[in-house]
């Protein structure tokens, strides 16, 4: 037990140091990539072939209309591309996929969720895995961080309506930023020992003398963008637990650097395009301390759990690998909750009440500790807003934030895009749990089940991915509600952020005085994340109450 | 000061000194807040009831409505508990009336009195066939009206002919008369005040029921009260956490019932309603009408509640150097002797000089010697039976004659001309001593005599312009608070710099013309900068109007008032930096009572899930810190803090939070600390003692 809490600390230790070495340098880079005004000659062929200008900027609502057409477009091409797998090639003889869940899962990979309703092993082929899914990790990702570079940049500019141009934004994504880095990473895997195979497995005779197929998939190189991208869907059903997509202490570490890296480093880059890298570091430290706070508890749930079996067994050890253990389990199931992947390499089912409470939790905080790739940072500006508004008011007078006032309008669009997840999961949920069909897609009754039903819809509007898996979301309603909740849950939220940064963009800057508030140190710090925990807090502890909460102090 | 006949003067004396008593009977009951005010605005709470007006408010609207349904279910099913948590939920609407009543209610007095003032004026219109009675509300803007003394102005206007005091008290309040008269920035009178004496026509020009008193009746009632930008803004926000709230009460009863404890409307209504921010939601009108009224109090009419909030965001004040940093007048700082005067000859010479000088800068010569060289103020027998010399623009020098003895005192060339003229010789010094005084902003005052024949240089006497005490500290505080102090000065560069060193403004402009402050007030603007600053002239009505906050003076111009959006009744214009506190101080409450409206729902989480879930998860039991008696008191309890805390924070509403200029840092810091945290820890304690109390009624405990 001792010697596991000194590992799990040591690992923790290496993942900081880790995140802190290339916190610099790349959020260095994605500034750089966000503000050149040189294009490579590969991105000009993209935008010959797509006929665009590069050099032509957009207004907020272009920008949207870019980010939505692309999006409903991917959309209809990866539902087209499942539904034609047995008529197109490198089908692997995989069988037709049913609308609904074709929809969901389109749905789902374009909006960087990847829930996944179905098991890729049998399911899927190569095409639709390489060019459907693959692809959407990729870009899915890019108009995240798209999205995010827009918003600040509405808090840089003063006196425009142009937020830049989306097309530019989500072609040096993909190419200047995820392409490499997903290269290097998956060579760096296959040199740790994860699987990277094109068959579609192998046949093997089992012990008792029957025959298996163990599937074998490109993993490796998913699993870069997977993690790196904050999508979550495994190649494999049992994703980051299954061994071949993580095999040992060292894929499973950088494989949480991964998911971590990008939403890190882009507070950097906030900092560095504000033109004061405080602010970066003023929401770099909200997020961490939701993350080590939310570590804390699920660590301490797991290592601290209540059954009989469990206590007999030293530590809630149901549903985690015992190549990973408690420590690593909660590292992974804290990072995949708090940034918007939802990997996972442990049951999340399995975790104990405040466990997966907590696990939970950290969705309900809208994906901010540090959240997705660019989803991150814009949400968590969106608590800022609001926890300015709110403070800067005690200080007497208009509230600003980064030199910008905060009005009816921006405290509008922030309220729709902070409202928009509760809705999704309270309403969603609250249906979903008096449908008499309900009763039967659960494997859990009473407050068990409630939590299961509530984690779906927390991960989905949440755009997360993970799930209890205690549930089965296959019915039409399920396949098409938990679709709804990722769209909108992606959609509303990046409309409102769009037009809040339009906005700021169009105003003038106010210059600091020592009579404005000052949006870095740990008063402002506090102050962010005491509203995050609070908004949280109060909107879904009644729900909570009787779920997890429930469970936790049964 | 002329008067014809001493019985109307007589009169309005009384009227005068009634009048003041009024005003300061109305200013005493205006700034204290007593438990009296609560229960005489009752009735006025009853009539908010109605749903038309709870309409605008949308969180009390949605308290509103819960009440009525909890009505409702509590007549179809009628027990202790579901009567009397209806009564409080009630209760809890009534007191949010109650608190925008009571605010009112102070404007009401202050409208009454003011209407008193607004009698039916007859009017003396001249036509071109001679004079005619008309009554005051018939006055079209261009009449000539003549007012006679003991008579009442019958509406705003400029004096077009003659000079006249003025009695202004029934408008500020003050019972010193004010002098006005035609041409300059001295012009402007008001509907409702009395001339005292001489007689003036004045041009009228504004309508009938548009006049000042008009709007500064319809000011202090509230009536023309529109929400201020930064209230709609957090309107925004409380509606939006009311949405949240109420989502997720509502979603709260179907997950209820999966867990198979359904819960009944009563209790899932009570439980919204102690959720959404009602506390700031029942005390937002009324803060920003207290808001208003402060300013009131001050005798600042604000035109528009955006005003008041702008000057919170002031980042530029511009203040005149001439009565609002310094004293209007300069004042004799200090003596220099030269050649083989010692400093009290010189001091005897510069009060024998100044004895029959009666301007302000005689004065403070004398003054100055009394003070500093222990001579007598009072002039001996002799010295009053002596020949005084005045002063003449063509001599620039005064003086008194004695025996054997004349003294003078002037400007320097002129004194030092008059020496040489009596042949005395002048000492090489003086020529110094004068330019380093003007260097330093000063004024040089030469003083010299002939004692027996013999013609002396005795030395200079250095007037300054007096930096009032305390500016230099006002301005310390206003840095603190991230405010920019301007001063503006006709004077030249280096006698502004030196004054705007002592008075320790930011930055001076000097040599200023009206343009000048006008493109400074675009300059700070461009920047992104609020400005605010003061001014009465005509010749400052532009600059008044583009300044973010612009006061003008009631003594100013009709032009300059016009142009402003506030009008000082004090005509004091430093009273712009109380403005600004006040400004700063009304979104400071609203910011302060939201933080503790919110922070509050923690507790009632703790106080209301355990009694609605703990029968069925019994685990929930834990959350019951407060060890409430039963799920009945619990809920109960909840629902009374949430009604009575809102009558506990009227006050604080009305006076609104404590206010000391300090950076922004320090007053978060501070305010979350006592709203922030007290707001958690308050209901805690609060639920607990209610507690204490209800639990013994039977039924509930």
């Amino acid at each position: 037990m001792k010697s596991d809490t000194w590992a799990g600390l040591s690992q923790v230790a290496l993942l900081l140091v880790a995140l802190a070495v290339v916190y610099r340098p790349l959020g260095g880079y994605l500034a750089h990539v966000y503000t050149s005004a040189r294009h490579w000659k590969v991105e000009r062929l993209v935008y010959r072939l797509v006929r665009v200008d590069p050099d032509s900027e957009q207004r907020w609502s272009t920008y949207a209309r870019g980010v939505l057409g692309f999006s409903f477009v991917s959309v209809v091409l990866l539902y087209l591309l499942q539904r034609l797998q047995t008529v197109l090639p490198l089908g692997l003889g995989r069988p037709e996929i049913t609308p609904s869940v074709a929809f969901n899962t389109a749905v789902s990979f374009v909006t960087n969720t990847n829930w996944q309703s179905y098991v890729p092993e049998t399911a899927f082929g190569h095409l639709v895995q390489m060019a459907g899914l693959t692809v959407q990790n990729f870009v899915s990702a890019a108009v995240g961080m798209a999205v995010a570079v827009a918003v600040i940049r509405g808090f840089v500019r003063a006196g425009t309506d142009r937020l830049g141009n989306v097309w530019v934004d989500i072609t040096r994504g993909v190419i200047r930023v995820l392409l490499p880095l997903s290269l290097v990473f998956a060579v760096l895997l296959i040199g740790l020992g994860v699987v990277d195979s094109l068959s579609a497995g192998v046949a093997v005779t089992g012990i008792d003398g029957a025959q298996h197929t163990i599937a074998l998939a490109p993993a490796a190189s998913q699993e870069a963008i997977k993690e790196l991208g904050t999508n979550g869907g495994g190649v494999f059903n049992a994703n980051s637990a299954h061994p071949f997509e993580n095999p040992n202490a060292w894929t499973n570490q950088v494989e949480i650097f991964l998911v971590l890296v990008i939403p890190v480093s882009l507070t950097r880059t906030f900092g560095l395009m504000v033109g004061d890298r405080r602010q970066g570091h003023a929401i770099l430290s909200v997020m961490a301390l939701l993350w080590g706070g939310m570590l804390a508890v699920i660590w301490w749930a797991e290592a601290h759990p209540n059954g009989p079996a469990a206590l007999l067994a030293g530590a809630g050890m149901e549903g985690k690998e015992t190549r990973f253990g408690v420590p690593s389990s909660a590292l992974f199931a804290d990072s995949t909750t708090g940034t918007s992947t939802g990997a996972v390499n442990a049951a999340h089912d399995s975790l104990s009440g405040l466990g997966g409470g907590g696990a939970m939790l950290n969705m309900l905080f809208s994906e901010i500790s540090p959240g997705g790739v660019g989803t991150g940072i814009y949400s968590i500006l969106v608590f800022a807003v609001v926890a300015v508004f709110l403070a800067g008011l005690m200080v007497g007078r208009t509230p600003e934030y980064l030199g910008k006032k905060l009005g009816r309008k921006e405290v509008t669009m922030a309220s729709i895009a902070m409202l928009a997840m509760p809705t999704l999961v309270l309403v969603m949920a609250g249906i979903a749990v008096v449908l008499p069909a309900t009763a039967g897609a659960l494997t859990n009754f009473g407050a068990h089940g409630l939590s299961e039903v509530l984690y779906a819809y927390a991960s989905t509007a949440n755009n997360n991915g993970s799930a209890f898996a205690g549930i089965t979301v296959t019915s039409d309603w399920f396949q098409s509600t938990l679709g709804v909740a990722m769209a909108l849950g992606r959609f509303i939220p990046i409309l409102a952020v769009l037009c809040l940064a339009g906005g700021l963009a169009v105003q003038k800057k106010v210059p600091l005085s020592a009579g404005t508030l000052p949006t870095s140190g740990p008063l402002f710090v506090s102050m962010v994340a005491g509203t995050v925990l609070l908004v949280a807090a109060l909107t879904f502890v009644p729900a909570l109450a009787l779920g997890p909460i429930a469970e936790a102090l049964s | 000061m002329t008067t014809t006949t001493t019985a109307p003067r007589d009169r309005s004396i009384v009227r005068t000194q009634r009048r003041h008593a009024e005003n300061a009977g109305r200013k005493m009951s205006a700034g204290a807040f007593t438990p009296r005010q609560l229960l005489s605005s009752i009735p006025d709470a009853l009539r908010k009831l109605s749903p038309r007006h709870q309409m605008r408010n949308p969180v009390m609207f949605v308290v509103w409505v819960g009440s009525a349904v909890s009505t409702v279910f509590a007549i179809t099913n009628p027990g202790v508990f579901s009567i009397v948590v209806t009564l409080w939920l009630w209760f809890t609407v009534l007191f949010a009336n109650l608190a925008e009543a009571v605010a009112e209610g102070r404007g009401k007095a202050q409208a009454d009195s003011l209407r008193r003032t607004k009698q039916e004026a007859v009017a003396r219109r001249l036509t071109d066939s001679g004079e005619q009675r008309v009554p005051g509300t018939q006055l079209r803007i261009g009449d000539l009206v003549v007012v006679e003394v003991g008579e009442v102005i019958p509406g705003d206007g400029d004096v077009v002919e003659g000079i006249a005091t003025v009695d202004e008290s029934a408008i500020t309040g003050e019972s010193a008369p004010v002098i006005r008269e035609s041409g300059g920035d001295r012009c402007a009178v008001t509907g409702g005040t009395t001339v005292l004496s001489d007689r003036i026509v004045v041009k009228i020009t504004t309508k009938p029921g548009e006049s000042f008193v008009d709007r500064m009746i319809a000011l202090v009632e509230g009536a023309s009260r529109q929400k201020t930008p930064n209230e709609i803004a957090l309107t925004i926000l409380l509606a939006v956490l009311t949405i949240i709230f109420l989502l997720a009460v509502v979603a709260l009863q179907p997950m209820a019932m999966y867990s198979g404890s359904p819960q009944s409307v009563i209790v899932l209504t009570a439980l919204l309603v102690c959720l959404i921010p009602t506390t700031i939601g029942a005390l937002l009108s009324a803060i920003g009408i207290a808001g208003m009224d402060r300013l009131v109090q001050r005798n600042v009419l604000a035109m528009s509640g955006r005003a008041v909030e702008a000057a919170g965001d002031v980042d530029t004040l511009l203040l005149d150097k001439t009565g609002t940093i310094t004293f209007g007048n300069r004042r004799a700082t200090e003596l220099i002797a030269v050649g083989t005067s010692t400093i009290r000859d010189l001091a005897e010479a510069a009060r024998l000089s100044s004895l029959a000088d009666g301007t302000p800068e005689g004065r403070s010569i004398i003054d100055l010697c009394v003070r500093e060289h222990g001579l007598t103020a009072e002039a001996s027998e002799a010295e009053k039976a002596a020949e005084f010399i005045p002063f003449t623009a063509q001599t620039r020098m005064s003086g008194i004659d004695l025996a054997g003895r004349q003294v003078r005192k002037g400007a320097a060339g002129a004194v030092l001309a008059w020496v040489t003229a009596h042949g005395g010789e002048v000492p090489g010094l003086v020529d110094h001593v004068v330019d380093r005084i003007s260097q330093d902003g000063g004024t040089p005052l030469m003083c010299a005599e002939v004692t027996g024949g013999n013609p002396v240089v005795r030395g200079v006497i250095r007037l300054s312009d007096v930096v009032k005490p305390g500016m230099s500290e006002r301005f310390d505080e206003l840095r603190a608070m991230g405010i920019r102090t301007v001063m503006i000065t006709g004077d030249n560069p280096l006698t502004a710099r030196a004054i705007a060193a002592e008075a320790g403004v930011d930055d001076f402009l000097a040599e200023a013309k009206p343009e000048d402050k006008m493109a400074l007030i675009r300059r700070e603007q461009e920047g992104g900068k609020l400005v605010a600053m003061t001014g009465d002239g005509t010749n400052d009505a532009p600059a008044l109007a583009q300044a973010d906050v612009g006061v003008a003076m009631n003594t100013g111009t009709s032009a300059a008032k016009e142009a402003g959006n506030m009008v000082d009744l004090d005509s004091d214009p430093t009273k712009l930096i109380e403005i600004v506190e006040i400004g700063k101080q009304l979104l400071i409450t609203r910011g302060a009572l939201t933080t503790f409206s919110i922070a509050n729902d923690l507790a009632k989480y703790f106080a209301i899930l355990p009694a609605m879930f703990g029968a069925i998860y019994p685990g929930l039991a834990k959350l019951n810190v407060m060890h409430l008696a039963t799920p009945t008191s619990a809920i109960l309890s909840a629902v009374i803090f949430n009604a009575l805390i809102i009558v506990l924070l009227i006050p604080l509403a009305l006076r609104g939070v404590r206010y000391r200029p300090a950076s922004a840092s320090s007053l978060l810091r501070r305010n979350l600390l006592i709203y922030g945290v007290g707001g958690i820890t308050a209901p805690f304690v609060g639920i607990w003692l209610i507690d204490l109390l209800i639990r013994l009624v039977p039924g509930i405990g």
